[in-house]
């Protein structure tokens, strides 16, 4: 009980004032560091406040002192019962090398399922067309329904200008940006329990789908291959990873087989979802510019060998990449935690 | 249905409570935040065309990218640089915290800020503000997913005592030791009432005005009784003022230095 508040107020003042002084310090320094003595110290003044507050609240008077105590301790609260990493320099190629592909294989459950689901919407889109062409002015998007793909090949081919001449950074430009925009929903849609990534990750199957059987039946493969190799290697698998990261939120979001809370889940997920995303992000960057200055060059511009051969190359390298980059520096840190937690 | 705070209890039993923010208050500051995005968008568009006297395609490509990063950017980097607040969140006074009190990191402010995509469908916000009226956190599906919450800090009006108190001699202050137990007594809600009648007294009926401050004194007379040379002739606006001149100032020092963050 305080019988003098005025009193206690006088004494305890420096030690808040303190407390704010190493919070202001850790909050505009992400890299600062302290000492074994300061830790000690600022734990000390984290108790001391928090026990001031305890006392504080029953009181009438200071409204405005019980406040300034509840926000020096919320903000000490945070820092020390803090058991994330602290986030501090950025280092991107670190980042795209080792964090991004070690997310990725991390999650490789919730990837193979992304990849089931477009399968199978690939699936139901080549069969509608098939067995039923009219569906083709349902499951092809972007004008692909207008004209067989055959007489599409002959006037691409027949082309003697180019068409997208002065035009190819804005259409790589909006590539780019309509693809980034589809994969964050596609991850967004994570909260609807997957449903939304599900329907998204089908869709785009279909429409995949059905535009390969299309161009195959009409025995137009060399140039499908050639025209959606150099974007397609890296653009679909990007639309896949992001599925995988909508489908790992609805995972999280659903918790089956798990005893931790939502918010354990949620927390849990949370770094490798921005991960993934800026991953699918770099990614498309790269093949809006080879879609918009590549893909939609035909022969006798360029050979569909050398379009196919350089969409197999990178197909490769995006491969490898996704499962062996970072795969020394995971060993290695699982063999240290192994041995940390084996007390060896 | 939520409630107006989020209480946060500590390993060490201290519990502290975070105001939270309510749909509408959020929605006028995304609403700023939206005209802030204009205007950037607006100077970039004014710059962008002494571009595209260059290059025409160069400029159409650096504005459909920048309209994209800033559309999205705004925010994450905002919330980065400010600890969770963009311009229209210092406006109001608002700023996002992580929901268990921790320290907020990076990838939670994009995990909501990402998540906008679906809390903006079909128009308006309508799903995010519904989760938001819904929970009991007031959190839409960016904050559920990212672990956030978003709250209110009001700028606590200081009550200027001197103009209100000055002059006046505290008959209860000769009774230090009764002063002190009614401090202790008076809850903070009932000392807030007090406060507010006198500084809101002008704008009461006289009849309401009477009626009032005599309902007050009798609350507060019931807390602590003082002897009778310290109440006796004193009118019940007056008791009230010394009651409010004890629990607000201790001693005779000036109030504490406003030093909340």
């Amino acid at each position: 009980v305080i019988i003098d508040l005025q009193k206690f107020i006088a004494a305890e003042r420096p030690n808040w004032a303190e407390l704010e002084k190493i919070l202001n310090r850790l909050e505009s320094e992400p890299n600062y560091q302290m000492t074994l003595e300061q830790l000690r110290q600022f734990h000390h003044l984290y108790e001391r406040t928090a026990a001031d507050l305890a006392k504080i609240t029953t009181f009438s008077a200071e409204p405005e002192t019980r406040r300034y105590l509840e926000n020096l301790v919320a903000r000490a609260y945070g820092e020390i019962h803090e058991t994330r990493d602290k986030q501090r320099r950025i280092f991107p190629l670190k980042w795209f090398f080792q964090t991004l592909p070690q997310t990725f294989r991390r999650h490789i459950g919730a990837f193979y399922l992304s990849v089931a689901i477009t399968l199978a919407g690939c699936v139901f889109g080549g069969v509608a067309t098939m067995f039923d062409p009219d569906s083709r002015h349902v499951t092809m998007a972007f004008g692909h329904d207008q004209m067989r793909p055959s007489e599409r090949v002959k006037e691409e081919e027949s082309q003697t200008r180019d068409r997208l001449s002065g035009q190819h950074t804005s259409f790589s430009a909006y590539l780019m940006t309509h693809n980034i925009k589809v994969s964050v929903f596609t991850l967004a849609l994570g909260m609807s329990w997957g449903i939304g990534t599900i329907v998204m990750l089908f869709y785009n199957g279909v429409i995949l789908g059905a535009i390969s059987v299309d161009y195959i039946t009409d025995g137009q493969t060399r140039f499908l291959l050639g025209w959606l190799m150099p974007h397609g290697v890296i653009e679909i698998p990007a639309i896949l990873i992001a599925g995988q990261a909508g489908l790992v939120l609805a995972l999280a979001l659903i918790g089956w087989g798990k005893r931790t809370s939502l918010r354990a889940r949620l927390r849990d997920v949370s770094r490798d979802l921005a991960t993934l995303i800026f991953g699918v992000a770099v990614l498309l960057v790269w093949a809006g510019f080879v879609e918009a200055f590549l893909s939609q060059y035909h022969e006798p511009f360029i050979p569909y060998e050398v379009k196919i051969a350089f969409g197999a190359v990178e197909l490769v390298l995006l491969i490898l990449f996704l499962s062996r980059s970072g795969l020394k520096v995971e060993d290695t840190t699982g063999a240290t935690e192994s041995r940390a937690l084996l007390g060896v | 249905m939520r409630t107006s705070t989020l209480s946060i209890r500590t390993p060490e039993g201290i519990v502290f409570s975070q105001l939270l923010a309510g749909p509408v208050t959020r929605f006028l500051a995304w609403f700023i935040d939206g005209l802030c995005i204009s205007v950037l968008l607006t100077l970039l568009g004014i710059a962008l065309s002494f571009v595209g006297v260059i290059s025409p395609n160069f400029a159409t490509a650096l504005s459909a990218l920048s309209y994209f990063a800033i559309s999205i950017g705004y925010g994450i980097l905002l919330e980065w640089a400010w600890r969770g607040q963009t311009i229209g969140k210092k406006l109001f006074r608002l700023r996002v915290v992580d929901v268990e009190g921790m320290r907020l990191q990076f990838n939670q402010i994009v995990t909501r800020n990402l998540l906008r995509f679906i809390d903006s469908l079909p128009l308006f916000y309508l799903v995010g503000g519904l989760a938001c009226w819904l929970n009991r956190n007031g959190q839409r599906l960016g904050d559920l997913a990212a672990n956030t919450i978003v709250i209110r800090s009001p700028r606590i009006a200081e009550p200027d005592l001197d103009q209100l108190l000055a002059g006046k001699f505290n008959s209860l202050r000769q009774y230090p030791h009764l002063a002190a137990r009614l401090r202790q007594r008076v809850l903070p809600g009932e000392a807030a009432v007090a406060l507010q009648a006198l500084l809101r007294r002008d704008e009461f009926e006289p009849a309401a005005r009477v009626e009032l401050f005599g309902e007050l004194a009798t609350h507060f007379r019931s807390k602590v009784e003082f002897p009778a040379d310290a109440t006796d002739g004193v009118a019940d606006e007056q008791y009230l003022r010394n009651v409010v001149d004890v629990i607000y100032r201790t001693g005779t020092d000036k109030p504490m230095e406003k030093v909340a963050a």
